[in-house]
């Protein structure tokens, strides 16, 4: 670890956004205000405004412009960044894909918001998971720190793997929760992110190119599985990319983080600010004399199952934690996944879905340890009754 | 790279389906959207109004460089049928539309 100068500060997972888009300092950022995203661009706004950075802010009519804007400020050649949440996310969904479709290198942080109806601005990952096929990276933060230092990766991330990418962390919880964070110096952070470079030049009038053309029955598969390998591919560059920024700080940043997982025997899987909680429930059930062990999945796309499967092979019991309802009938989204990237082995465990935290429902150390326990009968007879479960729902 | 030469496969394709280069909607034949019928010209009947030049949508009638009419370009010609229609030739048209097995 080199003898980088750094500093403390204490801020709102949204200033740990800003002051890490300060640092980028990018050509164009065009966004929408949306709660609990609005004191992010309200922080960056100022720092436009008070000359602390170079960007163009395009301040916008709707997240669906400001999502088209960065489409073609990035066709352009621009570093652009926005951010959103909820219903905002929602209303970008076509020109999400139009985004990810040319394989523009967006990023783009994403205070995570319930949807509505019924209307709710606080916490779950219900945006984010329904734009989980969309063709964008999705990285997710477990608190104020992580916010600072994925928004970093993520400039090099997309602009290494031509994708674009979300930095995901939970409204209000993470977003408005102050916390102490280790920032960078500028000069650091520049030297760390380094000059966008092009594939192509839209506006050099030599070389006249088409960006979004029409491509009908004879190329169009070819070119959603060029896009694919893209994501299929993309691991090696994120994981070499967490091993340079842990250089700089000492913070390792992997696809999945775990937490006395190794020798347990009973597994929680979660995404989000509620693996903090779930470490210090690991913590007391261990004083307890319980086998209890955290898989956090912090890369969500490219989905990390290799990683999984590793890490939950030969486990008595796991709980897969959806902060999102998936309404299709057999589970959450993430319970999905990881069920289906454990069908391959051969001694896979019984699992079980919770649906929790819906709306920003609080989930507190008592709620995670009310789930190991319900594992310990599964893990004891192997047998899993019912899959689908709430947490602290009232029946 | 050309990329109207052939079909490439997924691994030769430029990012993000941009097409590199200029004047590419030469090489995208339309003429294959042709269905059922064709026009076809009795040269011996034309009087060389050029109402079917004025009236083709797709730009698919042929002018020499004197000004007179010349064959269709059946790569671009979609077989709408527009120019037989409006070909004032009498007692026959100059223009026919006939039936093409494809």
């Amino acid at each position: 670890m080199s003898q980088v100068a750094k500093e403390l500060m204490a801020l709102t997972g949204n200033e740990a956004a800003a002051y890490a888009m300060r640092q980028i300092n990018p050509d164009v950022v065009a966004a929408y205000p949306i709660t609990p995203q609005t004191e992010l661009m309200q922080t960056f706004a100022q720092y436009v405004a008070d000359g602390l950075v170079d960007t163009e802010l395009v301040t916008v009519e709707s997240e669906h412009s400001a999502m088209s804007a960065c489409v073609g400020a990035a066709a352009a050649g621009a570093r652009t960044m926005t951010a959103t949440s909820s219903q905002g996310l929602a209303l970008m969904w076509e020109v999400l894909y139009i985004a990810s479709g040319l394989r523009l290198p967006i990023v783009m942080c994403v205070i995570n918001r319930a949807l509505s109806a019924p209307i709710n601005i606080h916490g779950d990952h219900s945006d984010a998971m329904g734009a989980r096929d969309s063709g964008w990276i999705q990285l997710f933060c477990e608190n104020a720190q992580e916010v600072y230092d994925n928004v970093l990766q993520a400039v090099r991330i997309a602009e290494e793997v031509f994708l674009p990418v979300m930095v995901n962390y939970d409204g209000f919880i993470i977003s408005h929760g102050v916390e102490v964070v280790e920032t960078l110096p500028k000069e650091v952070v520049q030297a760390f992110v380094g000059e966008r470079k092009t594939p192509y030049k839209l506006l050099d009038v030599e070389h006249p190119i088409t960006v979004g053309a029409l491509d009908l029955q004879d190329y169009y598969m070819e070119h959603k599985r060029a896009q694919s390998e893209a994501m299929r591919t993309a691991m090696p560059t994120i994981l070499k990319i967490g091993e340079d920024f842990e250089k700089l700080t000492g913070r390792r940043y992997e696809a999945i983080e775990t937490y006395r997982l190794d020798d347990a025997e009973l597994a929680i899987v979660a995404l989000g600010s509620t693996c903090g909680t779930a470490k210090d429930a690991i913590d007391e059930l261990r004083d307890e004399g319980l086998k209890a062990g955290l898989l956090k999945i912090r890369v969500f796309r490219p989905f990390p199952w290799k990683y999984i499967q590793t890490a939950l092979r030969g486990k008595k019991a796991v709980a897969v934690m959806d902060r999102a309802e998936g309404m299709s009938a057999v589970g959450g989204p993430v319970f999905h996944e990881v069920r289906s990237c454990l069908y391959d082995l051969g001694d896979r465990p019984p699992i079980v879905n919770y649906i929790y935290g819906l709306g920003g429902r609080d989930v507190s150390i008592e709620d995670i340890k009310k789930v190991f326990n319900e594992l310990v009968p599964i893990a004891e007879t192997g047998k899993v009754e019912d899959f689908y479960r709430y947490l602290g729902v009232r029946e | 790279m050309k990329l109207t030469d052939r079909l490439h496969s997924w691994k030769e394709l430029p990012i993000g389906g941009i097409i590199p280069e200029g004047g590419t909607s030469r090489a995208y034949k339309t003429g294959t959207w042709r269905t059922g019928k064709k026009p076809v010209w009795h040269p011996e009947r034309c009087i060389q109004c050029l109402f079917c030049w004025i009236y083709c949508p797709d730009d698919a009638i042929l002018v020499t460089e004197d000004g007179k009419r010349a064959d269709f370009d059946y790569d671009y010609c979609k077989g709408c049928g527009i120019c037989a229609r409006e070909c004032p030739a009498k007692p026959e048209k100059a223009i026919e539309m006939v039936d093409e097995l494809r």
